[in-house]
């Protein structure tokens, strides 16, 4: 399996140890990524609030330097994955509008075609379930994760709006962790947050009420007897994780609960060391998870 | 006809107790809504159980509640789907009941116990954001009417009303009828997730009615609503983004998309210096990219809260706050070797796209810039299928 790969920004910002881990697991499932590096930010529908024509023309650039290499495309961050949707459900829906994009890339070389070559761009997570299979990930489990309690924590961007985001076609999107999780050999921990905010888009304009969301979901999923969470969004790991000191302040209590990113769950089933997959570089401490793979539970 | 059971969140204050679940069983066609399932229940079983419903029809807006957790009108969801969601669930979440708020319903996993074969029951909870009064009867008031008077919803139009009619251009109109087609059922509220963590939110349904008069080609006072709403702390900057309005309403108004057409206009106005920052983040957001094409998140986090030389030399007490906050959590990256490279700790050393890319952002930026084309589904509709090029032809010939 051979994929054009977008990482996004923060996975090679303030999240490193997602772009490190992604590496090593898609090596190892025998995925191969042709790394876009010369390709732009999605915008996380930040620049779409300021110039939706901007948005949808440097997402379309993204997508037309994937489809030069002839691959479907592959994401990492649920919100890259939600603010490209956005803008190629404009591009698709509209061939008047595509034209129009199409026009300013022109000047590069590049061109966005609908449906080129049966085109996609999905996140790890459905890839992983829809494309590369549970069955074939199963085959690799080298360590299951029995005993681990995990909390899922999708990202807004990857769950809503519906209609956007595929659910049609594959309606079980909202529950792939889930799937994923059981798996892998561990259990799903069911809390209230799973599929709600992170609080991260306003940490800059309303911090209390971004920390309290990021401090709540955290409370709930200790609340329910997770070990840790895990998410496909570097941006909600952002939030949930290295704000987790403050967001413990807001609620407060202490929290101290891990949240890996989703190729680091993965890969501890492969059999990776936490350490070679970055877990030392998380703010809020890994060890409960490290022991509890010590010593897996007899179930 | 199929039989179906009804999981209702009852609660009667005239009773002293606490709200609890009650099961009814009903037997319907699974065309019909949940709203006839509730109707026949209340016949039939129980004539205590309180509904709010008129028009049975999604026009009037009245029956908007929670099934299966997600917000919605009783009255628009069919039996069958919502049978069908409800038994599609995790099943240490099927049926349990959660603290009232979207999205999931649960707190802690049952494990295996469940069988996977016994059909749920569809779940039925009065709105959330909102007090309730009985049964499935909320109180709007302080949640939703009073928010929506805080928009000031009416036209404010230029000096004396006309002798007869205004006339505009059909054209002109045509960007606001999206956030016309509110019924005020409440079921964005409902969905809130900003207003979960910040009841004060003005909230997706009063922000997408302000639209509505703010892109009114008659209102003389937009410019006034837009500052207005953008210094507000619990305005148009409060919302997290998180789809939940767009996924929750019954007529496709999107609400957050009509929030951030605000933005997009209030930026268009000139309106910077909003308390939350939000105007001044999303404008630092955009000439990161320009000049390099991926985030630069300190510099973000510096242009956010102290924007250019200005914010520099005359930084606001709130720029000053947000800047010392942000330390203890950079001074954690540090430590753990998540930061500890220059381009992340150093505003604006952060590698532009490398081979020429950022020349060809660069170039994409004075394009759209140029244009600034917006193009909304909702009026324009989806194309289903694209004529092949020879058909084209004909169809041009």
């Amino acid at each position: 399996m051979k994929l054009a790969y977008w990482p996004g920004c923060v996975s090679r910002g303030f999240t490193p140890e997602l772009h490190g881990s992604m590496a090593l697991v898609a090596e190892r499932l025998g995925i191969e990524l042709v790394e876009l590096d010369r390709a732009n930010c999605c915008g996380a529908g930040v620049i779409a609030e300021h110039n939706q024509e901007l948005a949808d023309t440097l997402n379309a650039r993204t997508f037309a330097l994937a489809q030069e290499t002839g691959l479907s495309m592959m994401n990492i961050c649920s919100t890259c994955q939600g603010a490209q949707s956005e803008c190629q459900q404009r591009l698709d829906s509209d061939s008047a509008y595509r034209a129009h994009i199409n026009e300013a890339l022109s000047g590069q070389g590049l061109s966005y075609e609908k449906d080129k070559d049966g085109f996609t761009n999905k996140n790890f997570l459905w890839l992983l379930v829809e494309d590369y299979g549970l069955d074939r990930l199963a085959a690799e489990v080298k360590r299951p994760l029995s005993g681990l309690r995990v909390g899922p924590f999708y990202g807004c961007y990857i769950v809503r709006p519906k209609h956007r985001l595929g659910y049609g076609e594959h309606p079980d999107r909202d529950l792939y962790l889930e799937k994923v999780i059981e798996l892998l050999g561990g259990e799903v921990v069911e809390y209230d947050g799973a599929r709600k905010c992170c609080g991260f888009p306003v940490i800059t304009m309303n911090r209390e009420t971004s920390l309290r969301q990021a401090g709540t979901h955290i409370s709930d999923a200790i609340d329910a007897g997770a070990d840790c969470l895990v998410t496909p969004c570097p941006l909600c790991h952002l939030n949930l994780d290295m704000q987790q000191p403050e967001a413990a302040k807001v609620v407060n209590r202490d929290l101290d609960l891990a949240v890996l990113h989703l190729p680091q769950l993965v890969g501890l089933a492969l059999g990776f060391e936490p350490k070679e997959l970055g877990m030392g570089k998380h703010i809020a401490p890994t060890r409960w998870v490290e022991e509890r793979l010590a010593t897996p539970s007899p179930a | 006809m199929a039989e179906y059971t009804l999981k209702v969140r009852r609660y009667q204050p005239e009773s002293g107790e606490g709200p609890y679940w009650e099961e009814f069983n009903v037997d319907l066609d699974p065309s019909l809504s949940v709203l006839d399932g509730i109707l026949q229940a209340k016949d039939r079983e129980d004539g205590s159980l309180s509904v709010r419903c008129s028009c049975r029809a999604a026009i009037c807006g009245s029956c908007g509640m929670k099934v299966n957790g997600s917000s919605t009108l009783a009255c628009k969801t069919q039996l069958g789907e919502a049978s069908a969601a409800a038994n599609r669930r995790p099943s240490a979440t099927r049926g349990t009941p959660g603290r009232g708020s979207e999205g999931q319903s649960i707190s802690v996993s049952s494990g295996p116990s469940e069988s996977e074969d016994v059909p749920q029951p569809i779940v039925i909870e009065p709105m959330g954001n909102m007090p309730v009064i009985k049964d499935l009867i909320t109180d709007m008031e302080s949640t939703h009417w009073e928010k929506i008077r805080r928009v000031t919803p009416w036209l404010l139009p230029h000096g004396d009303p006309p002798e007869r009619e205004y006339v505009v251009e059909p054209e002109s109109m045509i960007d606001i009828t999206q956030s016309m087609a509110c019924i005020q059922c409440g079921a964005c509220v409902s969905s809130c997730l900003s207003m979960e963590a910040d009841p004060e939110f003005i909230g997706p349904a009063a922000l997408a009615k302000a639209y509505r008069f703010v892109g009114d080609p008659r209102d003389a006072e937009s410019k006034e609503r837009l500052h207005d709403l953008a210094h507000d702390p619990h305005g148009i900057y409060d919302c997290t983004h998180c789809f939940s309005c767009i996924d929750a309403c019954p007529k496709d108004v999107a609400p957050m998309d009509q929030i951030m057409r605000l933005r997009r206009r209030a930026g268009e106005e000139g309106i910077d210096d909003d308390p939350n920052n939000g105007h001044n983040h999303m404008h630092a957001f955009v000439k990161i990219i320009e000049k390099k094409g991926t985030n630069d998140e300190s510099l973000l986090l510096q242009e956010s809260y102290a924007p250019g030389i200005k914010g520099k030399l005359k930084p606001t007490k709130g720029a000053i706050k947000g800047l010392l906050g942000s330390i203890p959590t950079a001074i954690r990256g540090i430590r753990t070797g998540k930061m500890r490279s220059l381009p992340k700790l150093i505003p604006g050393v952060h590698p532009k796209l490398p081979d020429g890319g950022q020349d060809e952002v660069k170039a994409i930026y004075r394009h759209a810039e140029e244009h600034g084309e917006e193009l909304n589904l909702y009026i324009k509709g989806e194309e289903d299928v694209e004529p092949e090029p020879d058909e084209r032809e004909v169809e041009t010939a």
